[in-house]
């Protein structure tokens, strides 16, 4: 940069634009330094994370078929704590390990329904292998969550994360498997 | 980058005009502190917009996390103090800013008194300032019952009666202020709306008003 004299540097101009442009944005960013934080506190909260009592005993699953189980989460929303009414569907594969399946279709969020009889006990399917159906757009899905790739679900059922604490099982965070 | 960016919209729209025009203009040596340091009582209508923006800012972000409805009020707020990253700074701007631009408006009032700023012509920006000043005192009063804390509801409480002495019509004044006999949730709720949608509503109007008048008059000469 030149000035009028053709002399290098800084004109005067040029350095009190900079200067008030710089003490403006100082100003500016006093203000927003403590918003921004507010605004994205929600980033530095952890979800859950905790392991919450199914109620029912290792012994309680079983392998032929799943075993739905209610239990209530402790869950933090805001200023409101409260126990969150969940579901899981709980067997045990092939190696005898317990998954607890969630029962939410992950097509669309709607809640699978396993085949059961009027009295609520677990019955053989009836379309072959697909022992879930989800009432919305027909996904279906096998006794271990698998599901039908010609319907609209695109990945098996969620699921939890298992722990037996004295032969008590324990459900915790819900994670995706892969299509 | 910047300036491509600019010189590109320009070209369209032809925005140097329009801010030259708004940013633009001689600053007369007899308010301008560099020259003489007492002229710095020019500077707190400034600093009231100043405060008054900021309170805007402050209080769009609280909005995010204040609930007006008398069960969650109380620990919405309590919640904001309490939890949230930096929520007691932001509830503080909000809280000392009411008062700073409460005091910074009546400190602009006394200088525009004592210059004899009001006379002819500016009557008319002196009338507006006036209403700005009872909208501010709107703004005070509805958002001291937000909290709804004890001095909250017994501050307001006290607001509704003197609302109420007014002769003959004072009983509907109260109604129509309250919302109902009862000071409780339809109150809480009133004074919320009236507090972010109706009050700034007007306030930036009126500001907009006091703004061109004062460009359109220019500040008003040296005692």
């Amino acid at each position: 940069m030149s000035d009028k004299n053709g002399k290098q540097g800084l004109s005067r101009r040029q350095f009190l634009s900079y200067a008030l442009g710089g003490t403006g944005a100082f100003m500016a960013a006093t203000i927003a330094a403590p918003l921004v934080p507010f605004a994205i506190d929600p980033l530095t909260r952890t979800s859950g994370g905790g392991f919450a009592d199914s109620g029912l005993k290792e012994s309680d699953v079983k392998s032929d078929f799943p075993t739905m189980v209610d239990f209530k989460v402790h869950r933090k929303d805001g200023w409101i704590e409260e126990n969150v009414k969940m579901r899981a569907w709980l067997i045990k594969d092939e190696s005898g390990k317990i998954m607890a399946m969630s029962p939410i279709c992950t097509h669309l969020g709607c809640q699978v329904a396993g085949t059961v009889d009027g009295n609520g006990n677990p019955k053989p399917s009836e379309d072959g292998e697909w022992w879930f159906h989800c009432p919305c757009h027909g996904g279906r899905y096998t006794i271990y969550g698998i599901n039908d790739k010609a319907k609209p679900p695109q990945r098996p059922l969620d699921l939890y994360e298992v722990k037996v604490e004295g032969g008590k099982i324990m459900l915790g965070a819900i994670s995706q498997r892969k299509a | 980058m910047f300036k491509k960016t600019y010189d590109w919209i320009d070209e369209r729209l032809g925005i140097t005009p329009i801010w030259r025009d708004i940013a633009d203009h001689d600053v007369p040596a007899h308010v301008n502190p560099a020259n003489k340091m007492s002229a710095f009582v020019y500077c707190f209508g400034g600093l009231t917009f100043l405060i008054i923006v900021t309170q805007i800012l402050s209080g769009m972000f609280l909005a995010m996390y204040y609930v007006p409805d008398i069960v969650n009020a109380y620990r919405s707020v309590q919640y904001i103090t309490d939890e949230v990253l930096l929520g007691q700074i932001v509830r503080g701007m909000h809280f000392w800013g009411a008062s700073l631009v409460i005091i910074m408006m009546f400190l602009h009032m006394l200088r525009v008194f004592f210059t004899g700023s009001y006379k002819a012509p500016r009557e008319m920006n002196w009338v507006v300032g006036v209403l700005i000043f009872f909208v501010v005192m709107g703004f005070g009063f509805t958002g001291y019952l937000l909290p709804w804390d004890q001095k909250a509801y017994w501050a307001t409480a006290v607001g509704a009666q003197i609302a109420e002495s007014v002769p003959w019509i004072g009983k509907y004044i109260k109604t129509v202020l309250i919302g109902g006999d009862v000071l409780g949730a339809l109150t809480l709720t009133r004074f919320f709306a009236i507090h972010v949608f109706f009050l700034p509503a007007g306030l930036l109007g009126l500001l907009g008003l006091h703004f061109i008048m004062i460009r359109k008059q220019g500040i008003a000469g040296p005692l």
